[in-house]
């Protein structure tokens, strides 16, 4: 009975992987995208294209849209590989520590979801701002860029790594201890490659995010081209001056480049779960 | 003394899993703790592991003082109820992982999985996963993994538990097999008194967190310390305050000095053995093992008065 239900289980999944379909969460992180950036995208890439691929690729690529471009892309980037760590450790002091206060953390966790990013931007330039109490200032700078994106995509990585780190089954732990293998190499070899898939689902959700991220960052940036122009401020500011198809182009472009990413991330996060745990 | 654990406490919040607890396992035996779920035989072999640290006592392996040291330095092989297979790790590398993180040479480590895998009957199966294997075939690779670094002590954590009955008995008989082969000093927890007797050269029953008695299976059949062995190890019927075995009961259809009436109420033939239930007048019921060629002599029915006699009554004082 109970093994009768475990094959059933297992068959769809057998079959998706059979067709070479991504997997559930990456199927999420895609919907997510889809909703958000995937469905205009056909749209856009409708204005961007008219006149051709020549004119396309004029009105996308000029030096400020390629420093825009970049920019993103790199700090996308880093804030993959900085909430793959941060996301990782706070998912693991929430689930593995007891402390006074954890409810409460847990919660705080979800509120730059819950923020209008806008009032984000603005905390974050009052607090780190020219005019902030800390002394730092990072108001018009990269690093306030990325200090606002951080801060939006913060709960991505911990919200889907926490509960795979809960089901986690902690004698395989125990086993690997009793094998003489130390604390590191437990994380590596056998807590690591399973909270793997988990984490590849939440940085592509954060990369996502991070690339088409507005409201936070066009306080704190200051919008400088060459140095705080990242590509959706680009947009606006080409919508602004009246270059539909120059926003459209970027737009597409941009799209285009998370795409291959995102499929990218899900390959891997495939390759993760080959063993069909 | 292989292993010893000395006076050993551990608690749970207000639950006391081991009360003051003192065994000892000798060099090269195969140990059995025994005892009812809740009973702390898990949390004992969790403490001698390391897996578990003990409130107050001492555990000492081969000789040496164990009780502070890390489950990674105490030279212990484990076998966890459910196995704990690396889900993600094939066969192979499953079994070469105490290996590979101990930095042992590839060559060597070749060889030894190969070996094992060979012992164990897995072999040709390294490259599947875990997932892909039967119960018997998990258990067997979890065995091979807790034997690849070749340690001083395995520890089964009811080995055959999770398995259903015909894997059992055959795996049994294969783990007494190995026992043989391989002389580790093992313990294994089990709730089941025929797997303990069948196995063990040395029986320790466990009761509430504590040690109820210490014995080589025939002897703790037979001279029983207490009620609760008594009970545990086997079937028993209560007779006023005497306890009997159900093969230790006479029966005949006519009275005679010592015997005592009862009823026939049920009799079942289970191929070699017939057993036969009684009610007597004041209620209490009682099993009663036969041999065939006893009850057929006999000519028992269901509603027959027969006079029962009883040899190797056992009264304990409380």
């Amino acid at each position: 009975m109970s093994q009768l239900a475990v094959d059933a289980a297992r068959l769809p999944r057998a079959r998706g992987r059979a067709l070479g379909r991504p997997a559930l969460s990456s199927g999420l992180a895609l919907g997510y995208l889809s909703v958000i950036v995937l469905v205009p995208l056909a749209a856009l890439s409708v204005k961007g294209a008219q006149g051709g691929w020549h004119h396309f690729w004029q009105v996308a690529w000029n030096p400020e849209s390629k420093a825009a471009l970049e920019l993103t892309l790199g700090l996308s980037l880093a804030v993959v590989a900085i909430n793959a760590i941060t996301g990782t450790a706070l998912a693991w002091t929430l689930v593995r520590d007891d402390f006074p206060g954890k409810g409460i953390v847990n919660t705080l966790i979800d509120l730059p979801f819950a923020l209008p990013t806008i009032v984000a931007g603005l905390t974050l330039l009052a607090l780190y701002g020219p005019t902030g109490g800390v002394g730092v200032n990072v108001a018009y700078t990269r690093w306030g860029v990325l200090l606002a994106l951080l801060f939006v995509t913060l709960p991505f990585v911990v919200r889907t790594v926490q509960p795979v780190l809960i089901e986690l089954d902690r004698e395989m732990e125990e086993a690997a201890a009793s094998l003489g293998a130390n604390k590191l190499t437990i994380f590596r070899r056998i807590v690591f490659p399973h909270l793997l898939p988990a984490l590849l689902s939440g940085v592509a959700l954060a990369f996502a995010r991070a690339i088409g991220e507005f409201g936070a960052v066009i306080l704190i940036s200051g919008n400088l081209p060459f140095k705080t122009e990242v590509a959706s401020l680009y947009v606006f500011q080409r919508l602004n001056s009246g270059d539909e198809q120059g926003a459209a182009a970027l737009a597409v472009l941009l799209l285009v480049i998370s795409l291959g990413v995102l499929l990218g991330i899900g390959g891997v996060r495939r390759w993760a779960v080959r063993h069909d745990r | 003394m292989a292993i010893e654990a000395r006076n050993v406490t551990k608690r749970f919040g207000d639950f006391v899993a081991l009360d003051d607890v003192s065994i000892e396992v000798e060099s090269g035996s195969l140990t059995a703790l025994l005892g009812p779920s809740g009973s702390g035989k898990s949390t004992l072999l969790r403490v001698i592991a390391g897996l578990e640290r003990a409130d107050a006592g001492d555990v000492f392996i081969s000789g040496k003082e164990a009780t502070a040291l890390a489950p990674q330095k105490r030279g212990v092989g484990f076998v966890f109820q459910h196995y704990a297979p690396f889900k993600h790790m094939t066969v192979w590398e499953n079994v070469a992982f105490g290996l590979s993180s101990r930095k042992r040479p590839k060559a060597e480590i070749a060889k030894r999985v190969d070996e094992l895998l060979e012992l164990v009957q897995l072999k040709g199966l390294g490259k599947r996963y875990p997932s892909q294997l039967s119960g018997g075939q998990r258990q067997r690779m979890a065995l091979a993994r807790a034997l690849a670094p070749e340690p001083e002590v395995l520890l089964l954590d009811e080995p055959f538990g999770a398995l259903d009955a015909r894997v059992r008995v055959e795996l049994r008989e294969w783990l007494l097999r190995l026992h043989d082969e391989m002389h580790v000093t093992t313990i294994f927890v089990t709730h089941d008194q025929e797997e303990a007797l069948e196995l063990a050269d040395s029986i320790v029953v466990m009761n509430k967190g504590r040690v109820e008695q210490i014995a080589p299976p025939r002897q703790l059949y037979d001279e029983p310390a207490n009620e609760f062995v008594m009970s545990f190890v086997g079937p028993v019927n209560k007779l006023g305050d005497a306890w009997v075995r159900p093969h230790d009961i006479e029966l005949r259809h006519e009275p005679n000095g010592s015997t005592r009436e009862a009823q026939i109420e049920r009799v079942v033939r289970l191929g070699f053995e017939t057993r036969v239930d009684l009610v007597r007048d004041d209620g209490e019921r009682l099993h009663v093992q036969l041999t065939r060629d006893e009850a057929d002599q006999l000519e028992l029915d269901a509603g027959d008065i027969v006079y029962l006699r009883t040899r190797h009554e056992r009264t304990f004082t409380a």
